[in-house]
């Protein structure tokens, strides 16, 4: 019931639009967001495609819980084949354009094709236009947004759009909806500029209805009241994401400089401490934290830059607040960078914002940059006379406004680190995963993430798994492979519902399968929740083993396998994939070559 | 004990629970578009602003109702709409100096904060206490005590909370 039961299909090639019924047999099978968007793309085209043609399939997908009192049930996901990953890609995304989505009647919009022209796309409930972005084309997210809410006299319009980034084709392009909440990985930002669409524009009145109100009421009161209650979320609540980086400098798995090093002497300035410390002017980064759609955690921060910093003294337009430092961001452009001027990192940070790029690709494709500076594979005279020193904050903010703007050295940033390492002669200096460069978490020292990150489907990820408690206890590859595939299959059952990752620490499947089962028709307990979640991760395995990938894509750099941690806990350890990747595909029902065998695919159904 | 709704912005993120919470409490459905209460946000988000109905003691929209539709709840204090007498007309909509009477036009009538009858959902569901229901003599009362602490020589240090 809570499901839409429509899709909204628009060919961009001619410019036409249906509306046809939701597969309900998919949606019971996989639920919605990431498992459903994921079939749809694994039966619309063939994982072959380039991912920059007009044949690739963009899915913007919102699930069962999105739009509902179910807390942090904002988010959608945007479901394509990636350029930077050649994988199946899955981004998904906050802010409150996902619930819009839903509330104008679409479980999923799928766009397919490539329009002659730059379009968007604007949606009121069933009244669905492309029009003509030629005005639009070249500028920026904020002003998109802005733009857009005036032209339609509708500031209740949610908009979803990409930046030159995403125009150009930056590989990490992203798609940035509400100024500053994006489906940052993967390059889904780069897909949609090749479609020609520069946003998507919705309003929705339709509004949501659940199949047992009272029953859905009483569990999200109870699911809201758990997630209340819990440390974690109030930690997330009170500083943040960034919070996890004093844990990873404590813990020697903060990676620093390119991965040479896994503790940063500059973390004090740029951690979740900082954002709320007076600077020597008395100015504080971090003005307030606000929320998603739907979302009683409110981990987003609103920061501001002194006025007084080289990077907006001449530049008024950027005095305003936006959006602040994540974990992310702030290791992608501090330590990684050897950058300790919170300052200079909150204003790259709106420049990923502003020209819709994913800060974590950007950061660790600069942190490449920068060492190959460093071994002089790249000299000042090819980096537009500018030092790509470690440490160097100018390096840092001029260079992501021209990678935003696609200037200079900018155009080469925007390759990506494993194309930008490659072209300079030095592969092995890539810090990722199937071309997706790695968040900040070093696996020396958390080897269960080291797993995660060379078996997540759509590249290097964090947000795929979760091994925290047991590679903090232990720091072997003993006893990872169980702990990553059990909660890859409950994160992919999650991702498939519409909640946000964030409230893994206070529901578990059943949580999430009581509130399933209230708003949805058929009976939803934990252990078809979790089966749905095993069906999900085996369908992207599918797709990418389809699209070419192969057991020697599932690995990690060289740096992380040989080279010991040079400090922290984890000191003189290394990888042990070798150890956790046949454990792991043994334990996922796959060959020694990590393909799924018949029998796996038929306990599925797939 | 008449109460009343009290917002204090400073305490909001705006999640939007409170139009979700009014939007199922008045049309059964999690549908913002139609909810009494709106968080308007300032500056990319620096500012959240939740807003509705204030149930003025003289309702400029009570006085404009040429068919009066419109009558004071005297347990609530609330002033509620009879959909069944109400045709549509608007004229609320003019006189009332806040916008917070809109017209509907899937029901063709007006909707305007009823504040549920006196258990307003949108306090309920309010995660942060940005928006409380409250003795309406006393809407001020914890603001006072805000300004009251910082008199109080005795505990320079005591916070307005404590």
């Amino acid at each position: 019931m809570s499901w839409q039961r429509k899709v909204l299909r628009v060919d961009l090639s001619d410019g036409s639009h249906k509306v046809e019924p939701l597969n309900m047999d998919w949606a019971n099978a996989y639920l919605g967001e990431r498992g459903l968007a994921s079939k749809y793309l694994m039966e619309m085209m063939d994982p072959k495609t380039d991912p920059m043609a007009p044949e690739n399939v963009l899915i913007f997908a919102t699930g069962p819980l999105t739009g509902t009192m179910a807390s942090t049930s904002g988010r959608y996901a945007v479901v394509t084949k990636g350029p930077l990953t050649n994988a199946i890609a899955c981004s998904n995304s906050g802010g409150k354009f996902g619930a819009e989505l839903k509330y104008a009647g679409y479980d999923l919009l799928i766009l397919e094709g490539r329009s002659p022209q730059p379009v968007y796309l604007h949606i009121v409930d069933d009244r669905v236009e492309i029009l003509p972005a030629d005005e639009l084309w070249g500028t920026t997210v904020w002003h998109t947004e802005e733009h857009l809410k005036a032209k339609h006299q509708n500031p209740l319009l949610k908009v979803a759009s990409i930046g030159k980034a995403g125009e150009s084709g930056v590989y990490y392009a992203c798609i940035v909806n509400d100024l500053h909440r994006a489906a940052g990985r993967s390059g889904v930002g780069a897909v949609m500029g090749s479609k020609n669409l520069k946003a998507i524009a919705v309003h929705g009145t339709v509004g949501v209805r659940v199949e047992d109100p009272k029953a859905f009421m009483a569990a999200a009161k109870h699911c809201n009241d758990l997630l209340a209650e819990s440390d974690g979320r109030k930690e997330l609540t009170e500083l943040g994401t960034n919070a996890m980086m004093d844990s990873m400098q404590e813990f020697g798995s903060l990676p620093t400089r390119n991965f040479r090093e896994v503790q940063f002497e500059g973390v004090e300035k740029v951690n979740a401490s900082a954002m709320s410390a007076p600077d020597a002017s008395g100015h504080v980064n971090l003005i307030t934290n606000k929320a998603c759609f739907g979302c009683t955690i409110a981990c987003g921060r609103i920061a501001h830059i002194n006025e007084k910093h080289f990077t907006i003294v001449n530049r008024p337009e950027y005095r305003h607040a936006s959006g602040g430092l994540e974990y992310e961001t702030a290791f992608a452009f501090g330590p990684a960078c050897g950058i300790d001027d919170i300052d200079a990192l909150t204003f790259a940070g709106y420049m990923m914002n502003e020209h819709g790029m994913d800060p974590i690709s950007f950061g660790v494709t600069l942190a490449a940059a920068m060492e190959l500076y460093d071994i002089g594979a790249l000299t000042k005279e090819q980096t537009d006379g500018i030092a790509l020193e470690f440490g160097n904050a100018e390096a840092l903010t001029v260079m992501a406004e021209k990678t935003g703007k696609g200037e200079g050295f900018g155009k080469e940033l925007g390759l990506g680190s494993k194309r930008l390492c490659e072209k300079y002669g030095h592969p092995e200096l890539f810090m990722g995963v199937k071309g997706q460069e790695f968040p900040g978490y070093d696996t020396r020292g958390l080897q269960g993430m080291g797993l995660g990150y060379a078996t997540s489907n759509r590249g290097a990820c964090h947000l795929k798994h979760d091994t925290f408690a047991e590679d903090m206890e232990d720091q072997s590859g003993t006893g990872k492979a169980k702990p990553c595939k059990d909660t890859q299959d409950s994160t992919a059952a999650l991702d498939s519902t519409g909640i946000c990752l964030f409230t893994a620490g206070s529901w578990g499947p059943e949580e999430l399968a009581m509130m399933v089962n209230a708003a949805c028709e058929g009976e939803w307990d934990k252990a078809r929740m979790l089966e749905t979640g095993e069906r999900v991760w085996n369908l992207e395995r599918q797709f990418n083993l389809a699209a070419g990938l192969t057991k020697a894509d599932d690995t990690l750099p060289k740096r992380l396998l040989e080279e010991p941690a040079p400090s922290g806990t984890a000191k003189g350890k290394v990888t042990e994939l070798d150890k956790m990747l046949p454990e792991y595909y043994a334990l996922r029902g796959w060959t020694e070559e990590g393909v799924p065998t018949n029998e796996t695919l038929a306990r599925l159904g797939l | 004990m008449l109460k009343s709704l009290l917002i204090d912005p400073e305490k909001c993120t705006s999640c939007l629970q409170c139009e979700m919470a009014c939007s199922f409490e008045h049309e059964g459905a999690f549908n913002p578009a139609k909810s009494r209460i709106k968080v308007f946000e300032f500056e990319h988000g620096r500012r959240a602003i939740p807003y509705t109905c204030t149930q003025c003691a003289e309702a400029w929209c009570l006085h404009a109702c040429p068919v009066e539709a419109l009558s004071r709840n005297t347990e609530t204090g609330a002033v509620e709409l009879d959909e069944a007498i109400c045709v549509g007309c608007k004229v609320c909509t003019i006189a009332c100096p806040f916008g917070t009477i809109n017209y509907n036009a899937d029901s063709g009538k007006v909707a305007k904060c009823d504040l549920c009858g006196g258990d307003p959902q949108c306090a309920e569901a309010c995660p942060t206490g940005a928006i409380t229901y409250v003795d309406a003599n006393w809407t001020g009362l914890e603001r006072m005590k805000q300004w009251a602490v910082k008199t109080d020589s005795q505990a320079p240090n005591q916070s307005p909370g404590a």
